[in-house]
């Protein structure tokens, strides 16, 4: 690996664990987490029309505190009505 | 005078536990403090030849628990402060010979007569991290800026606030504050932004710790030690002082300087 194009080394470490921590926190594989979002994506379409491509979900950690976050853009009716 | 238990302890084994009890003993000590170190580590021992009082064990916590000796005949003085003991662990025991509740009740026998009881854990979550936390009233969690020992940390943090310990304090240790610099190690803010608690003090890495241990003499007692002030420091914060923390870039040598220079810091 060359030395001046190494991606530092702490730079990984910090994400890394960021990343292990959440899941371990919460007990919750990213497998599992998938899972939950298509099981999300299927209960809010009953209600509502999504484009389940654009759906984001993930966890976030604030101080020791884990939050389930996720953002479910909607299919824009007025297109529909216009066209 | 009524003792606080502090218990030390870590999930990852080898990150500075036992030092780090050695050490903020000596250093209470040296602040006058009476204080009891109690090795948690059944068949395991260390904590006697970290702090040079191997020589001197008679009995130990599982003769205390079992009824062959008083505890205060397995109360070992130290060779240089006479307010300050250790009661070591059984070698030749498993952990199971020491309960939660056994360690509850030593605990409060000694409370009476001791300013600080401080308790070595040993690695992991199993019965002897049980046995250690049981009858903390505050835990310090000693990490290294290393993914597997804050993830480790990580996970005791969380064990300690579901058994509602409270939130401990973190000791972060042998930090190269070369390596920080070059972004080669977490840095102290990285892992305190991970584990999400409060920050009892920072310990450089030093090889006067090794040499300390060997010797059996502490590295507080070197006045010349960085690692040495970081735990003086830690031991005066758990006395309730206001203690600024270390600034790591004072032992940056060549390196730091011109990185420093150069404003690449
Ligand atoms: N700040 C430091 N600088 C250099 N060496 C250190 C430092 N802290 C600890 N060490 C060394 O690291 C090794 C492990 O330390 P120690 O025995 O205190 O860890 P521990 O957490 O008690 O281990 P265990 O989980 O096995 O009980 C020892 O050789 C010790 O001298
Ligand atoms: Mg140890």
């Amino acid at each position: 690996m060359n030395f001046f194009t190494r991606k530092k080394s702490a730079s990984s470490a910090k994400e890394r664990l960021q990343l292990v921590l959440v899941h371990d926190r919460t007990d919750l594989t990213p497998a599992q987490l998938e899972a939950l979002k298509d099981d999300l994506i299927k209960a809010i379409s009953n209600y509502i029309e999504i484009d389940p491509e654009a759906v984001q979900i993930g966890l976030e950690r604030d101080g020791r505190e884990q939050r389930l976050v996720a953002d479910i853009p909607l299919r824009s009716v007025s297109r529909h009505r216009a066209g | 005078m009524t003792a606080q238990v502090i218990t030390v302890t870590s999930g990852k084994g080898g990150v500075g536990k036992t030092t780090a009890v050695a050490n903020l003993a000596n250093a209470l000590a040296m602040d006058g403090k009476k204080v009891v170190c109690i090795d948690g580590d059944i068949g395991l021992r260390n904590l006697d030849v970290v702090m040079g009082l191997e020589n001197r064990i008679v009995y130990d916590i599982v003769d205390v628990i079992e009824g062959r000796c008083k505890l205060k005949q397995a109360m070992i003085r130290d060779k240089h402060y006479p307010d300050m003991y250790l009661i070591p662990a059984a070698q030749t025991r498993d952990k199971n010979a020491v309960s939660p509740s056994d360690m509850v009740r030593i605990c409060n026998d000694l409370r009476p007569d001791a300013d600080f009881i401080i308790i070595d854990s040993p690695a992991g979550i199993e019965r002897g991290f049980r046995n250690a936390i049981a009858a903390a009233d505050r835990v310090l969690v000693v990490t290294n800026p290393e993914v597997s020992a804050v993830r480790d940390a990580d996970r005791v943090v969380g064990i300690l606030e579901a058994e509602e310990k409270g939130t401990p304090h973190l000791i972060i240790n042998r930090l190269n504050a070369s390596l920080v610099r070059n972004n080669d190690m977490l840095s102290a803010e990285d892992v305190l932004d991970l584990l999400g608690i409060q920050l009892i003090g920072i310990v450089p890495e030093d090889e006067s710790v090794i040499i300390g241990s060997n010797r059996g003499a502490p590295v507080v007692t070197d006045g010349k030690s960085r690692a040495g002030l970081a735990f003086r420091n830690i031991a005066k914060r758990l006395q309730g002082q206001d203690v600024p923390f270390l600034d790591l870039d004072q032992q940056s040598g060549l390196w730091g300087a011109i990185q420093r220079l150069t404003g690449r810091k």
